[in-house]
C-alpha cells in the first residue's frame, strides 16, 4: 500500500465520520420540522447540511489519490458511526443483526482493500 | 361489504406507496452512481482556485447530483420501510464499481468483487436489523 492510498483511505475515513454527524443533525432537525415551510430554516438542519458538506470536501479529496473502485466502498465505514451514534443519542438498540451486518461490511472493505494493488 | 372494499382500497395504497419509494431509491442508486464518477473525473483535474474550481463541469455536476441524490433519498426514506430499502440503496456500490472498471478503466479482480458482494450482504442485513 503506497503512502498516497493510505492518505486518500484517512481522508475517506475522516469525511465518514463528519458525514455521520451531519446525518444526527439532520435527524435532529427534522424531528422539528412541522407543515410550515420555515420549519426548514432551523439551526440543527443546517448545521447538518452544513457538516455533509464538509465531509464531502474530505471525500472528494481523498479520491483524488486512489481508485473509486477501492475508495467509495469505504464510505460504507460511516454506517459504524450511524449505528454508534444511533444508540448513543436516540436510544436505538444494538441488536444482533446489526454487528452481523457491520461485520460483514467490515469483512467486505478489507475484501476491496485487498484488491487496491 | 363497503369495508372490506375500503380495506382493499387501503390496502392497495400502501402496496402503490411502497413501489414508489422502492423506485425512488431505486433512481438514487443510479444518480448517486453517476455522481461519483463525476466527481471522480472533475477531482482528477482539481486546482485550488476559484476560477479553475467554478470551470470544473465535471465536479460541479457531481456535486448538483449528490446534493439531489442526498435531498431524494431523505424522502424516500422518510416513507418507505428501511428494511426494505437498505438493500436498493446498497446497489450504489454495485453501479459505482462496474462504472470505475468501465468508464475509469480501473482493473477488475476477485477480492474487489468479493468485497462489494459482502458488503451489500451487509447493508442488507444491518437493514433487517433495524426492523422492529
Amino acid at each position: 500500500m503506497t503512502p498516497g492510498l493510505l492518505r486518500s483511505m484517512l481522508l475517506v475515513f475522516t469525511a465518514s465520520i463528519i458525514g455521520s454527524f451531519g446525518a444526527v443533525f439532520l435527524k435532529l432537525g427534522a424531528q422539528k420540522l412541522t407543515k410550515s415551510v420555515f420549519s426548514f430554516l432551523n439551526l440543527k438542519l443546517a448545521f447538518g447540511v452544513a457538516l455533509f458538506l464538509g465531509s464531502s470536501v474530505f471525500y472528494a479529496l481523498g479520491i483524488r489519490g486512489g481508485q473509486l473502485s477501492v475508495l467509495y466502498p469505504m464510505v460504507s465505514l460511516g454506517y459504524i458511526w450511524t449505528l454508534l451514534w444511533s444508540r448513543l443519542f436516540f436510544n436505538e438498540p444494538f441488536t444482533r443483526q446489526k454487528f452481523l451486518g457491520l461485520g460483514l461490511i467490515l469483512l467486505g472493505v478489507f475484501f476491496v482493500g485487498l484488491g487496491s494493488s | 361489504m363497503s369495508t372490506s372494499v375500503a380495506a382493499q382500497l387501503a390496502q392497495a395504497e400502501i402496496l402503490a406507496a411502497r413501489r414508489r419509494s422502492m423506485l425512488l431509491v431505486f433512481a438514487c442508486t443510479v444518480l448517486g452512481a453517476a455522481a461519483q464518477i463525476l466527481m471522480k473525473i472533475g477531482m482528477a483535474r482539481f486546482d485550488p482556485h476559484l476560477m479553475a474550481l467554478v470551470t470544473n463541469v465535471p465536479l460541479i455536476a457531481g456535486y448538483v447530483l449528490y446534493g439531489i441524490n442526498t435531498l431524494m433519498l431523505v424522502l424516500a426514506l422518510r416513507e418507505g420501510e428501511l428494511s426494505m430499502l437498505y438493500p436498493i440503496i446498497a446497489l450504489t456500490y454495485v453501479w459505482v464499481t462496474l462504472l470505475s472498471y468501465v468508464l475509469l478503466h480501473e482493473t477488475p479482480n476477485l477480492f474487489k468483487n468479493v468485497g462489494i458482494a459482502t458488503i451489500v450482504l451487509g447493508v442488507a442485513v444491518l437493514g433487517r436489523g433495524g426492523r422492529k
